[in-house]
């Protein structure tokens, strides 16, 4: 695998893998997240304790899921960077940051959407919610500490070690402030928090999931793209690129 | 089909507000993040092309210079600089 | 080798000792912050005795922040950590030590005046021992995990601010499990489960962070 994966590290050919893999990506993300959200708004059935405002699942859990995931991946970037000492690692890294911090963002916005018809507020400190908008800092401090740096090398060893160190405590986080919550709340609010799911929500549900992972990665494929553009942009083979694009 | 009109639809049993804002902004929010993505490519594409054009012009000034400097050399040194830091 | 860390240790409670103003700042800050919060909520002692803890937690991760941007900086500004990383002593042990001197002198301190805070805050008497057993198995932690960041923003000028926003969030495990033991003194209940948690954290930030705060180092210092 290691011989396949190899070349890879170059960013030319990790450049080229995106052009190739891009396209796939933008059709399939575009044909299931259409497809979970419209299966979810339109022809899933509503809970019968919370009506239709459990719709708002359909982005909500996704978001939350593919939120710790995205981190997740970062750090193992991070890390096959730090370790392999492969460029192109903090680059993905850094491409994914942003992405993270936007479906954190998200998660967020739909928890406190969610919490206004349901809990009467529109911000409750509940296990989810809080551990989530820990995990916006998180991002936040990755990013800001990359973008502190003037040398982008240094910037995403700095920040790759940022990363690691963070998803070591997303467990201990995770733990805490769910421990924390059930010792300063009762049991009111967790009646929500895991709805009984019946099959045919699951499926729009797990679709859901799929198209805005898929999303996810079109996005980040293009944007690892452009990191890769930006950091070598005065080598000869982004300028013969350029010159070629230009040509046709 | 869980919704008998359209209106139902939107009305979502009486959340409608709440479903259709936080879809809203979450459809919004990818969407600035792929578009800003389309976009930096371009812009990253534009800045390689404008450095090239640059180059091709330093090129064309520089010969045009020396053979300037056979003729008149007063002209030579002032026009050709001049020109380059215009644009 | 340890005559070299016995040489660093005692360079640095020189250091600080010449630097005794310096070293103040964070103590005063400490004090006054908690000071705010009866002025800020009003003297009722139950609802001091029930922020309490929380406020001296918050208060010690904040002023602790203050002084820990002075654990590397001379040191990078004047040259010496490069003779550090240079020597044949590795760069991890010397970097615990550090660590160490840094805790002594700059947060001990604050260790110290936590009966008064105690006071100000009419905190009872187990609550007090609760206290200042979470403060004293918690704060190594804080210098450990925080020196990785120091290490990590070592080459930037203005590295305060962002120092506060990369490690708040990693602090906060710290906290909540440090009032909860507090919480529970005040409740009378046993409080050696949150104290087991914050201790095994410390041993695995003894375990791993020497290393990090090394390879910060050495990314600083390109």
């Amino acid at each position: 695998m290691w011989k396949w994966l190899h070349p890879y590290a170059k960013t030319q050919n990790a450049y080229q893998l995106c052009e190739r893999l891009l396209p796939w990506f933008v059709v399939s993300a575009f044909i299931s997240f259409t497809l979970g959200m419209v299966w979810g708004l339109l022809f899933a059935p509503s809970d019968y304790q919370q009506g239709d405002s459990f719709r708002i699942i359909y982005i909500h859990v996704p978001s939350a899921i593919l939120s710790m995931g995205a981190y997740s991946a970062m750090a193992i970037s991070a890390f096959i960077g730090l370790v392999w000492q492969v460029r192109t690692a903090f680059m993905a890294m850094i491409a994914l940051a942003p992405i993270g911090a936007v479906v954190t963002f998200i998660a967020l916005f739909t928890g406190a959407a969610w919490g206004k018809p349901m809990w009467g507020t529109w911000w409750v400190w509940d296990a989810r919610l809080t551990s989530e908008l820990i995990l916006l800092f998180l991002y936040l401090g990755v990013i800001s500490l990359y973008a502190s740096f003037e040398d982008k090398q240094q910037a995403g060893k700095a920040a790759g070690v940022m990363a690691i160190v963070g998803v070591v405590n997303l467990p201990i986080i995770h733990f805490s402030v769910e421990w924390w919550n059930t010792l300063h709340q009762g049991a009111s609010i967790t009646k929500f928090d895991k709805p009984s799911v019946a099959p045919d929500m699951l499926w729009p549900l797990l679709i859901s999931i799929l198209g805005l992972a898929l999303v996810m990665a079109a996005i980040f494929i293009r944007r690892l793209q452009n990191e890769i553009l930006r950091r070598e942009i005065h080598r000869p083979w982004v300028q013969a690129l350029v010159a070629e694009a230009k040509g046709k | 089909m869980q919704f008998e009109s359209f209106s139902a639809f939107v009305d979502m049993g009486g959340y409608g507000f709440y479903v259709w804002l936080s879809f809203g902004v979450s459809l919004l929010a990818l969407g600035i993040l792929a578009f800003e993505a389309v976009r930096q490519k371009k812009v990253l594409f534009n800045a390689v092309e404008k450095e090239q054009a640059r180059k091709v012009r330093i090129k064309a000034s520089k010969t045009s210079a020396t053979s300037q400097v056979k003729s008149s050399y007063s002209e030579a040194q002032a026009s050709p600089r001049n020109e380059e830091m215009k644009q | 080798m340890s005559m070299a860390l016995k040489a660093v240790f005692e360079r640095d409670l020189a250091l600080a000792y010449r630097q005794r103003s310096e070293l103040m700042q964070p103590m005063m800050f400490f004090i006054l912050v908690i000071s705010l919060f009866p002025l800020g909520i009003g003297p009722n002692p139950e609802t001091l005795q029930k922020v309490g803890p929380g406020v001296i937690w918050v208060a010690a991760i904040l002023s602790s922040l203050l002084g820990m941007e002075r654990l590397f900086k001379d040191d990078y500004n004047d040259g010496s950590l490069e003779q550090i990383m240079l020597s044949a002593t590795p760069l991890p042990l010397v970097v615990l030590v550090k660590v160490l001197a840094h805790w002594l002198t700059s947060i001990v301190p604050l260790l110290l005046l936590s009966p008064l805070l105690a006071l100000f805050l009419n905190l009872t008497e187990p609550m007090y021992w609760a206290l200042l057993s979470t403060l004293l198995l918690g704060t190594p932690l804080l210098s450990l995990v925080g020196a990785i960041a120091v290490g990590l923003t070592l080459g930037l000028n203005r590295g305060g601010v962002l120092l506060a926003l990369l490690l708040l969030p990693v602090f906060i495990p710290l906290l909540i499990f440090a009032t909860a033991a507090v919480e529970a003194a005040s409740l009378q209940l046993p409080y050696s489960a949150q104290l087991a948690i914050i201790g095994a954290m410390l041993l695995i930030s003894l375990a791993l962070a020497p290393f990090a705060i090394a390879y910060a180092l050495r990314v600083s210092q390109n």
